[in-house]
């Protein structure tokens, strides 16, 4: 696979006919593909335009304006951003959202990294990482219900078999100590597999002569994990936590289907705080402030992915 | 080498314990969703725990299919709302179907514009169209919304698929790089023969890059399978309501203080099948996808 992501050499100034080249009787085309070339970016052009550019003006223009969705926009300058400063909901969505991202990085990068050092080590087979990867496949919204369910305090199993273990109960997207960790623990769930899969195509990458060399030197397979796998890792490993911290700020699915911001906005995300704002309370300019807040976090992230997707790839080609 | 390969060490047999472990906490809630969807509502107060039900039913799948009447649905534990998620099911294959289609599709086109053909200011464009990476989901979601709605479009399929079928930053970019690897001379003895550039692409390019496209294809299915939050805004109408837009109006959808937790995980159920199928039929490909793609 590594040869597939190589990045080819850039292009030789000149086109691809040699002006040498003898002349058949047609003419050769001297590449004039600007007619072509426009043709063919026509599409991807236009979506860009009306649903990438344009939106990206019209949110921030939002964003300045007073805005309920069903009359005019009306032009408030920097309100809704002095109001945000002292928005306390606001800073809370700021604060739980952080407190996710922390937690399901960090057990879902763990349990991946232990999961695709496993797989690498012991086995090859495709059945097993398509098994791991169900998870990822299915949509949020069907993992939200499934682990309500579960997590069920009436009538879950795990509750069930917490109370035969003599533990008790707990209402886990109702309590307000229990629903975060809850919600973080369910995305870590679905994720883990997903994670564990990209860090394992990582380690493929890695020669495998390397590990063979150091089972001869008498290398067991904790150093062998910390002085080949983890320093030949490390690019594809920041990029796959990048990704992940990506994917995590924009958690809503699973809060929307779970506990819808609650109990006492302890699950109220940034994500769906907007979401709110903006469908709920019919404040679209408002919405459009926290959305341009979250924008410049998410750019920020984005550019280092950026980076870090196109150094991983001179790496490992 | 064998010999080392196939020593039973105690770290072995533990390493092995722990991905077994990992591969039941993955597959079991799976089992539980379709146990679930199994019992019969009524049972569910005194079997809820069993590993099969004491009376395992079709009804649940029956009537979220639609394919019963009202008063057995409401007999069975259904709110008595008429839901039909064979309907649902449709919808989603129709939103996913054409989003992958005519996305791949035409991000290859601009992939191929930008690697291959020549054109001034060909590298600023490039720059801005991968620019637009950096612009998240939710800042777009907003305006897009209202754009949609005041062209409409809403409660359509051509306003749900809209702002997705026509290019996403990251297919190009990605695409781009996989035609930059075609190597030149296959396409220059296409155009000594005197083949054109949409020839070239359809004729000569496509086929040789059909795994990148079928890659492509496969992440963005998964992911408009998925998507949630614009079909919502967008399609939440009967005629175009995707399965997971169905599941989330059907939980509320309740007759009691409890969820009818038989027909959500019956409805449930429905909405992880045809992944299922699609990881049975191209379930390698799938798999080895993510050792090339790794950032959908």
């Amino acid at each position: 696979m590594g040869a597939h992501t190589a990045v080819a050499p850039p292009h030789p100034g000149a086109g691809t006919s040699p002006g040498g080249a003898p002349a058949p009787h047609r003419p050769r085309r001297p590449r004039d593909d600007r007619k072509a070339a426009w043709l063919f970016l026509a599409p991807a052009l236009l979506g860009f335009a009306l649903f990438y550019a344009y939106p990206t003006v019209r949110g921030i223009y939002y964003s300045l304006t007073d805005y309920s969705l069903i009359a005019t926009p009306d032009f408030v300058g920097g309100d809704n951003y002095s109001r945000l400063i002292g928005d306390e909901q606001f800073w809370n969505a700021l604060q739980v959202t952080g407190y996710y991202v922390l937690v399901n990085i960090v057990s879902q990068t763990l349990l991946a990294l232990v999961l695709a050092t496993l797989m690498h080590r012991l086995t090859r087979s495709v059945a097993l990482r398509a098994m791991l990867l169900v998870p990822w496949l299915v949509p949020n919204v069907t993992v939200g219900l499934l682990w309500m369910w579960l997590l069920d305090t009436n009538l879950g199993l795990v509750n069930h078999v917490l109370n035969s273990l003599g533990v008790g109960t707990t209402g886990f997207f109702t309590s307000p100590d229990w629903a975060m960790p809850s919600v973080a623990a369910v995305n870590t769930w679905a994720y883990t597999g997903y994670t564990a899969l990209l860090l394992y195509a990582g380690m493929l990458q890695v020669p495998q002569y390397l590990y063979e060399s150091a089972s001869l030197d008498g290398a067991g397979e904790w150093r062998m994990f910390t002085r080949i796998t983890l320093p030949l890792l490390r690019p594809v490993l920041s990029l796959v936590l990048v990704v992940s911290l990506i994917g995590s700020f924009q958690i809503f699915d699973t809060i929307a289907v779970t506990t819808k911001g609650g109990p006492v906005s302890a699950t109220r995300v940034i994500y769906y705080y907007i979401y709110e704002q903006a469908f709920t309370n019919f404040h679209m300019g408002y919405a459009s402030a926290v959305a341009v807040v979250l924008a410049l976090i998410l750019g920020v992230l984005t550019a280092v992915q950026m980076r870090l997707l196109r150094a991983s790839r001179s790496d490992l080609a | 080498m064998t010999r080392i390969r196939t020593r039973v060490s105690p770290g072995r047999i533990a390493a092995w314990a722990v991905l077994v472990v990992a591969l039941f906490a993955t597959v079991f809630p799976f089992y539980w969703m379709v146990r679930t969807a199994l019992t019969p509502a009524a049972d569910l107060y005194t079997d809820s725990t069993g590993l099969v039900p004491d009376h395992p039913t079709m009804i649940n799948f029956l009537r979220v299919l639609g394919l019963t009447s009202q008063e057995e649905a409401v007999a069975a534990g259904g709110s008595g709302a008429q839901v039909d998620f064979l309907r649902y099911l449709l919808n989603s294959v129709v939103y996913s179907g054409l989003i992958a289609v005519l996305q791949t599709l035409f991000c290859a086109m601009a992939g191929y514009a930008f690697a291959r053909l020549r054109f001034p200011g060909r590298d600023v464009v490039f720059g801005v169209l991968v620019g637009a990476l950096m612009v998240p989901p939710i800042f777009t979601v907003l305006p897009n919304f209202v754009l949609v709605k005041d062209l409409g479009w809403l409660n359509t399929f051509v306003g749900m698929v809209a702002p997705s079928v026509l290019m996403t930053p990251f297919a190009v970019f990605f695409l781009r790089q996989f035609f930059l690897s075609v190597p030149r001379e296959v396409e220059e003895a296409a155009i000594l023969d005197g083949v054109g550039p949409w020839g070239i692409f359809w004729r000569v390019v496509m086929p040789m890059t059909r795994g990148p496209l079928l890659t492509v294809g496969l992440t963005t299915t998964v992911w408009a399978w998925k998507d949630y939050l614009w079909p919502l805004l967008s399609g939440r109408d009967e005629e175009t309501r995707v399965l997971t837009v169905a599941l989330g109006i059907f939980q509320q959808q309740s007759p009691n203080t409890q969820p009818d937790w038989t027909g959500l995980m019956a409805g449930s159920a429905l909405s992880v099948l045809p992944v299922l199928v699609l990881l049975i039929l191209l379930g390698r490909r799938l798999v080895e996808s993510l050792n090339f793609t790794g950032m959908k």
